[in-house]
């Protein structure tokens, strides 16, 4: 009985560090995943976008990547309490109206921010493309998001392309990537 | 039964605080409860954007009367339970609370085990101990032929 017990004791020992072993290999991988992205568009690679399924700021729904497939996607992470995303939305909401008709979807990603704060400066800047909200900044993690605004390009065929714009991107980066996703199929 | 009144006295004495802290906090109180998601610590050691704002919303809703549970509820429904530096009480969270306890309750129960096992298993022995000087202590024939030749000595 007293082995048996031991032998029990050992069991769940094993089994607790193998538990840990495991959650501390995930977040290795989580980080190295998305390290990884940024290398292999570097590279002139095309890895799969990171799949994600968040909440609209506006309430009415979700919207998954996976959804979008078949479209070119324009994903810019920002947050109300951003400087630089003030400078920058009325140019992607520019470039949106340009490109809206030609298969071409603007996601922004409203990322560790008070839906009340997002809302307000979704109404300033009178921004018209689909809004999510990320307030547990789930999304960041997976794309490596180190500050905002930033900036991916995902083709028709929901691979990455172009480059990882970091800080607020400029027209002729919308315009090359963009074509670039567009050609993606 | 003192001690029993002692520790009522000292538990109600504690609670009073505690009370005054849930019903009426301060931005103290939960500044450091709270994370910045941006930066991973408490906010009142973080002066960026979204912890200036975080700090700014406790403000507004401790003056519009909320209660601290109220306004960690506020914050956990825009950021997720990651916003709150210690895990809540309740459901699956409630085993980071739970666990390190249990795992201290093993833990004593364990040197407790062995303790006894220890005591136990030493053996019963008639030899005399060790001296205050860490050396053995005389055997009594030894201690007679000391005294023998001390009192030779004095003679």
């Amino acid at each position: 009985m007293a082995r048996r017990g031991k032998l029990i004791l050992q069991m769940a020992a094993v089994s607790v560090v193998a538990l840990l072993i495991s959650l501390f290999a995930w977040q290795l991988a989580t980080k190295e995943q998305a390290r990884g992205l940024t290398s292999a568009l570097e590279r002139g690679e095309t890895p799969p976008a990171p799949a994600f399924t968040l909440a609209r700021l506006a309430g009415d729904g979700e919207i998954s990547l996976a959804s979008l497939r078949g479209k070119a996607v324009v994903l810019n992470f920002w947050a109300s309490w951003c400087e630089p995303c003030k400078e920058e939305s009325p140019r992607l909401e520019s470039a949106w109206r340009r490109y809206r008709d030609q298969g071409v979807v603007f996601v922004g990603i409203d990322v560790n921010d008070f839906k009340g704060d997002a809302r307000k400066f979704v109404e300033r800047y009178g921004l018209t493309y689909p809004i999510l909200h990320d307030g547990q900044g789930s999304t960041i993690g997976r794309y490596g998001v180190t500050g905002f605004p930033e900036t991916w390009f995902v083709g028709r065929n929901g691979n990455l392309v172009g480059a990882r714009i970091q800080g607020p991107v400029n027209d002729s980066e919308l315009n090359e990537y963009i074509r670039r996703a567009l050609a993606e199929s | 039964m003192r001690a029993l009144v002692f520790f009522l006295v000292a538990a109600s004495v504690a609670a009073v605080p505690a009370y005054a802290s849930e019903q009426h906090p301060t931005l103290a109180d939960l500044a450091n409860e709270v994370i910045c998601p941006t930066c991973h610590t408490t906010i009142d050691q973080s002066s960026s954007p979204i912890a200036l704002r975080m700090k700014a919303f406790i403000r507004e809703r401790i003056a519009a009367g909320d209660s601290k549970s109220e306004i960690k509820d506020k914050l956990v429904a825009q950021f997720g339970e990651s916003v709150l530096a210690a895990p809540p009480r309740s459901g699956f969270n409630l085993l980071a609370w739970l666990l390190p306890l249990v795992g201290a309750g093993i833990g004593a129960a364990v040197l407790a085990i062995l303790a006894r096992r220890w005591r136990r298993g030493r053996p019963e022995s008639s030899e005399p101990g060790p001296s205050s000087n860490g050396r053995a202590a005389l055997t009594p024939d030894l201690d007679r032929r000391v005294d023998e030749e001390l009192a030779r000595f004095d003679a």
